[in-house]
């Protein structure tokens, strides 16, 4: 910073200035070292890249879709639960981003008359491609309006001829250990199971999702396939789905092993049934600074209520 | 170190840092999709850095035998309670709307948002006492002992901590493990201490 050598007299009004520059270093070093701390822990969104459009999407009968307004594209790409990727909601679209989705199968097994290893770009091709605007509320409190694309369960399910005997529906999200290291770190067991009822697994508003926004789906929302419930809790909606199994008995669920007490089963949404550790009566939209109630069946028991008559639904959360 | 004003601005202007980039990256609407968690969490994670780092500063002492760090504890014990106040006060307001009812029910529904309202009630009264009136007014000795306050404050401020996540539990475990051995350390002290027969006083430095 200087050629002053050791040796030189200093004049007072340069020791003074030296001594400035010091201080200036030094508080702007700290500053700058304590900035960037705080922006390793403060992830901005990624850059929307271009995915692979879906043509042909049809628009579904108004009875199936919200007219709510939409989230962006960029919040729902950037807040994901996506626990074999990250716990982080806002870095799973970092790392995830080069999963890979192709080839793809899904294996359709269990108590079926015809199972079959279903290639995705045949799976796609089984039913028109609609597109469903539903609101997703998650277990944590907060929520969106989604405009998934894809196709009712059913249509797939009866491809199988499902038997009498089948009673559930279990699935699986597809697990590998170098594809996603951070699993390790999530607390829970993988591969990532969900299960239905064969009667919640056949109903009109139950889809596969391949898409969102006229796009595939991006890998942090569960690319290339995945299952879309909008009565019940967000993490019912199992992503990246590999195997679909009908059987006879209710299948464990990923969340309901890792705390029976917090996560029961058919995990609908219901603001009369409090999470152990928070009331479930409001939720953030999120993009809005006030709270909304939250709805039974998240507003969907005119097509729902029905399937539960009769269930003690405090006890069979 | 013999600039001991100017290190202490240095220390202040570097605990201000996160919050002014804090209210920066809210302006310009960069705390990602859902900013009022962000900010809850944010200024929950610096309460606890901030216990933490005051904890730290009797140890370093002693280890190293640098004790002009002493002269930093107070700032850093009522940046604790500063961002501690703003934690609350994210809740209170984001959350809650500052509906008295609405907190109350909650308080009694959530555990872990009452141990967190507890301690911060812990937190307030060193901050009330940290003036150096205080100190004399109080006696040294008295002032020592409220301000032991400070460790259930830090282990309820990681229960706290511990009890909302859901499953990926490495950084308030991280946390745990940092305050168990910053007080360990004090346990550890008092006891030699003790067994000498020198000082039989836990030092709530």
């Amino acid at each position: 910073m200087s050629d002053i050598k050791s040796g030189e007299i200093t004049p007072k009004e340069l020791f003074l200035n030296r001594r400035l520059f010091i201080r200036g270093a030094a508080l702007t070093a700290t500053t700058a070292a304590t900035a960037l701390l705080y922006k390793k822990f403060n992830p901005v969104p990624l850059p929307e890249e271009a995915r692979d459009k879906i043509t042909d999407v049809t628009k579904t009968s108004a009875s199936l879709s919200t007219n709510e307004k939409p989230n962006t594209l960029k919040e729902i790409t950037n807040y994901n639960n996506f626990y074999e990727f990250s716990t982080d909601k806002s870095e799973v679209a970092y790392t995830a981003k080069d999963f890979k989705t192709k080839p793809w199968q899904v294996s359709v097994e269990g108590l079926v008359q015809k199972p079959k290893v279903f290639d995705l770009d045949d799976l796609v091709k089984i039913a028109p491609q609609e597109e469903r605007i539903y609101r997703f509320r998650c277990v944590e409190r907060w929520s969106m309006v989604i405009p998934w694309i894809g196709f009712p369960l059913k249509v797939l399910l009866d491809k199988v001829e499902p038997l009498s005997t089948a009673k559930y529906v279990a699935f699986e999200t597809y697990y590998d250990r170098t594809q996603m290291p951070y699993a390790a770190y999530a607390g829970i067991d993988f591969p990532y199971v969900e299960g239905l009822r064969m009667d919640e697994a056949m109903h009109p508003l139950t889809i596969l999702a391949t898409g969102l926004y006229g796009e595939i789906l991006p890998p942090q929302n569960g690319a290339p396939i995945r299952l879309v419930v909008p009565w019940k809790y967000g993490f019912k909606s199992i992503k990246s789905v590999v195997k679909i199994k009908l059987v006879e008995q209710e299948p464990p669920t990923t969340w309901n092993i890792a705390s029976p007490r917090e996560y029961g089963f058919y995990s609908n949404v219901n603001p009369n049934v409090s999470h152990p550790r928070w009331s479930q009566a409001q939720e953030r939209r999120i993009g809005e600074f006030s709270l909304r109630d939250t709805l039974i069946f998240n507003g969907y028991a005119d097509h729902v209520a029905q399937l539960y008559t009769g269930m003690d639904l405090k006890r069979y959360f | 170190m013999k600039d001991a004003r100017f290190s202490k601005f240095v220390l202040f202007v570097n605990s201000i840092v996160p919050l002014v980039l804090l209210l920066w990256d809210g302006w310009n609407n960069r705390l990602g999709v859902n900013p009022i968690e962000f900010a809850t969490r944010t200024t929950g994670m610096l309460t606890l850095i901030f216990l933490c780092i005051t904890l730290l500063i009797t140890p370093l002492r002693k280890i190293t035998g640098a004790n002009w760090l002493i002269k930093f504890r107070r700032t850093l014990g009522l940046y604790a309670f500063f961002y501690g106040t703003l934690h609350l006060l994210t809740y209170v307001w984001f959350d809650r709307f500052f509906s008295i009812k609405s907190i109350a029910g909650d308080v009694i529904q959530r555990p872990f948002i009452a141990i967190g309202m507890v301690c911060f009630a812990l937190l307030v009264p060193m901050a009330v006492t940290s003036t150096n009136a205080m100190i004399k007014r109080l006696g040294g000795k008295n002032w020592a002992t409220l301000h032991k306050l400070i460790y259930p404050a830090a282990i309820g401020g990681v229960i706290h901590y511990y009890m909302i996540v859901k499953s990926d539990t490495r950084v308030p475990l991280a946390f745990a493990f940092i305050v168990a051995l910053l007080i360990g350390y004090r346990v550890y002290e008092a006891n030699k201490t003790t067994t000498s027969k020198v000082k039989p006083t836990l030092s709530a430095e």
